[in-house]
């Protein structure tokens, strides 16, 4: 027990004199959680319009006011014709070309219909899509006013309607920061504790110092966990600054226990210090080390289920992500900071993440030597 | 008793099957300071790696204290004091926190053995608070030093304790050694440099991975067989190359600002001198020289 306390005590004093360290420790998830979720952005806004407006009539003025005062719409063109419309799509200036057919107006009234043509530049396809989507919604808003507006209502409705209204749960107002920053939370912790505890020993490998370490009867499992505990107590405070960055900056307020995620971020930092060290096991060189974990951590958060929901990737994807640690903490971040889940909601997560790390730090601790 | 004993441990290194170490046997008595000499690459360090149970044999055996480095090296790793050629100690901690960090390992405090440190510790002691990696070359090593000493090991590994340390040092250095034997503490130190050979009770010389010769610096120097001179001229250069194609010459080499040469036969200091007068060489200066172990390893080398 006093070599272990020593250890720790030798652990902290190299962190708390390790400046570039501390700083990452408490700028990167207060930088990380107010920028990312920003960049993170899935509303489409300002999407760039040009209108070829040939019927100029009040009916599509109405109609393009009605677009403009959206707020998802710029417009930054009006053309005469979509040939000389089209050069604005060319040099990225329009996103979308709206073209009104002359005799719009006349033809909406008496014949009852009417076509537009829309254009949409596909080259981003989340724009694209919403863009499209966006248009097309309001031209039947609009569609539907004018309907109303110009058509004797009739004694009863001839064609039958279902009309959906849908009621949004957990996240009412769709708010994709909810959605995001519990996500950019559990990546941030997965950084920390992988990336410390994989780059530490190596460190000690390149300067030699465990060879020294090596040559005493220090026992192997006091070493490692001399190692493992401080960032398992870095990675606490890292998350916790992070849940507090999210509650002044965001107003997010975790729907369930506070425990519940203490609890299961406590056994999943275990799982991610020992892939941190199982890599360091394996690296001499801290550059090793780095690109190693550098390749994980792409995988790992590409395939968390962060930006994609996981349930839309093929049966394959969905297999090699169910080996992804990181997919369980940002499910469990979101289940319990969204809807409030409770200790036995998470149950299989928190069995999973627990069995991971008892692998990887059997793993590590089977392949660390003394002996070469 | 022997405190370390090596029976034709060898080791293999990569794909090439580089021996390393080539069945090198030799024992350390208790109490003894031991040297092993030799150039970079000769093996010295592999030895020192094994004896301190950090690196597995690829064939031969070896104990220290009477503990075999494979089957008992946990026992080893409490009695051994190793210190690496390169510094590895904390650089970002304190010298004190150095020290205490590896008292603590070897469960035991500084007070417990101050004594054993204290004439080197107090050198460096007005220093205490200072970081490791900031301290000066000579300071890392009575660092260094102290930390391995510090649970009162009975063998003391010193692998290049003086490489890359200022001649001043190096003496202090090795006078901190003898006053560690009086302690009847074994100590194994390997080096380069020649000329602290002669601080040793006995010597191996080593080349790769083989051992040429052990004994004492006396002996080792006693044994040399030829005759030794020194000789010198205006043109040194002239004189190394025509001392190289004379019939009689055994070895021949620059040594400092002479060249000392060995004859194969008993030649006298006037047919060389005459020799060399034929050469066009002016201003000879020729005289019988003592060997040095420095000479004995050359000797050896190109036998």
């Amino acid at each position: 027990m006093r070599t272990l306390r020593f250890l720790l005590q030798k652990e902290f004093k190299q962190i708390f004199r390790n400046r570039s360290i501390l700083v990452m420790i408490v700028v990167m998830p207060v930088v990380q959680l107010i920028l990312l979720p920003l960049a993170a952005n899935y509303e489409v806004k300002n999407i760039n319009l040009c209108v070829v407006d040939r019927d100029h009539s009040s009916t599509s003025q109405k109609l393009v006011g009605k677009i403009a005062s959206s707020g998802y719409f710029k417009l930054t063109g009006n053309r005469a014709t979509f040939k000389e419309a089209f050069p604005l799509m060319e040099t990225d200036e329009a996103d979308l070309i709206l073209e009104i057919p002359a005799g719009f107006e006349r033809n909406l009234v008496r014949e009852d219909e009417q076509k537009i043509f829309v254009a949409v530049n596909a080259i981003n396809g989340t724009k694209a899509n919403l863009g499209g989507a966006y248009l097309a919604s309001i031209i039947r808003d609009y569609n539907h006013d004018f309907r109303v507006q110009w058509i004797q209502p009739s004694a009863f409705n001839q064609n039958p309607v279902i009309d959906v209204s849908s009621s949004n749960w957990f996240n009412p107002l769709l708010n994709y920061r909810m959605f995001m920053v519990p996500g950019i939370l559990a990546i941030l912790v997965t950084m920390i504790g992988g990336f410390l505890s994989a780059l530490n020993i190596v460190k000690e490998k390149e300067i030699g110092t465990i060879e020294q370490i090596n040559v005493t009867p220090l026992r192997k499992h006091h070493f490692i966990l001399g190692k493992l505990i401080p960032f398992w107590v870095l990675g606490n405070v890292v998350f916790t600054i992070g849940l507090v960055v999210s509650w002044i900056f965001y107003g997010i307020v975790p729907v369930g226990n506070l425990a519940v995620l203490y609890v299961f971020v406590g056994v999943y930092l275990l799982a991610v210090l020992g892939f941190g060290l199982l890599v360091s096991t394996f690296c001499d060189t801290q550059q090793q080390a780095m690109f190693i974990m550098y390749f994980f951590m792409m995988i790992f958060i590409l395939m968390g289920g962060l930006f994609t929901s996981i349930d839309s990737m093929p049966g394959w994807a969905q297999m090699i992500s169910r080996f992804n640690p990181v997919s369980y903490l940002i499910t469990v971040m979101r289940m319990v900071v969204l809807k409030g889940s409770d200790l036995h909601d998470v149950r299989m997560h928190l069995g999973m993440v627990a069995l991971f790390a008892v692998v990887l730090n059997g793993w590590a601790v089977l392949n660390y030597k003394k002996t070469s | 008793m022997e405190a370390v004993a090596l029976r034709n441990l060898s080791k293999v290194y990569g794909k090439e099957a580089t021996r390393a170490v080539n069945d090198v046997s030799f024992t350390v008595n208790k109490g003894e300071l031991f040297g092993l000499i030799g150039p970079d690459g000769a093996g010295k360090t592999s030895i020192f790696r094994m004896l301190t149970t950090v690196l597995l044999p690829d064939g031969g055996s070896a104990t220290v204290d009477g503990l075999d480095i494979v089957k008992d090296y946990k026992q080893i790793r409490s009695r051994v004091g190793y210190m690496p050629g390169k510094f590895s100690l904390y650089p970002d901690l304190t010298i004190e926190e150095n020290l205490n960090f590896f008292a603590t390992v070897f469960n035991t405090t500084v007070e417990e053995n101050y004594a054993l440190i204290k004439d080197i510790y107090v050198q460096i002691e007005p220093f205490k608070t200072r970081r490791a990696g900031k301290l000066s070359g000579g300071m890392k090593q009575k660092l260094a030093l102290c930390c391995a000493l510090i649970h009162k090991p009975s063998v003391l590994f010193l692998d290049e304790p003086t490489t890359g340390v200022d001649p001043v040092s190096r003496k202090e250095f090795w006078d901190m050694l003898k006053r560690l034997k009086e302690q009847a503490i074994t100590i194994v130190v390997s080096t380069p440099y020649m000329d602290e050979a002669t601080l040793c009770d006995r010597i191996a010389l080593i080349q790769n991975g083989n051992i040429l010769s052990i004994d004492t610096p006396a002996n080792v120097v006693a044994s040399y067989p030829e005759k030794l001179f020194a000789l010198k001229a205006g043109n040194m250069y002239a004189l190394l190359q025509a001392m190289e194609h004379y019939e009689h010459t055994l070895n021949s080499y620059a040594f400092g600002e002479y060249m000392h040469a060995s004859f194969r036969t008993d030649v006298s200091e006037v047919d060389v001198k005459n020799y060399l007068q034929q050469q066009g060489l002016q201003g000879v200066e020729m005289k019988t020289t003592v060997p040095t172990i420095e000479d004995c390893f050359i000797k050896l080398l190109k036998d």
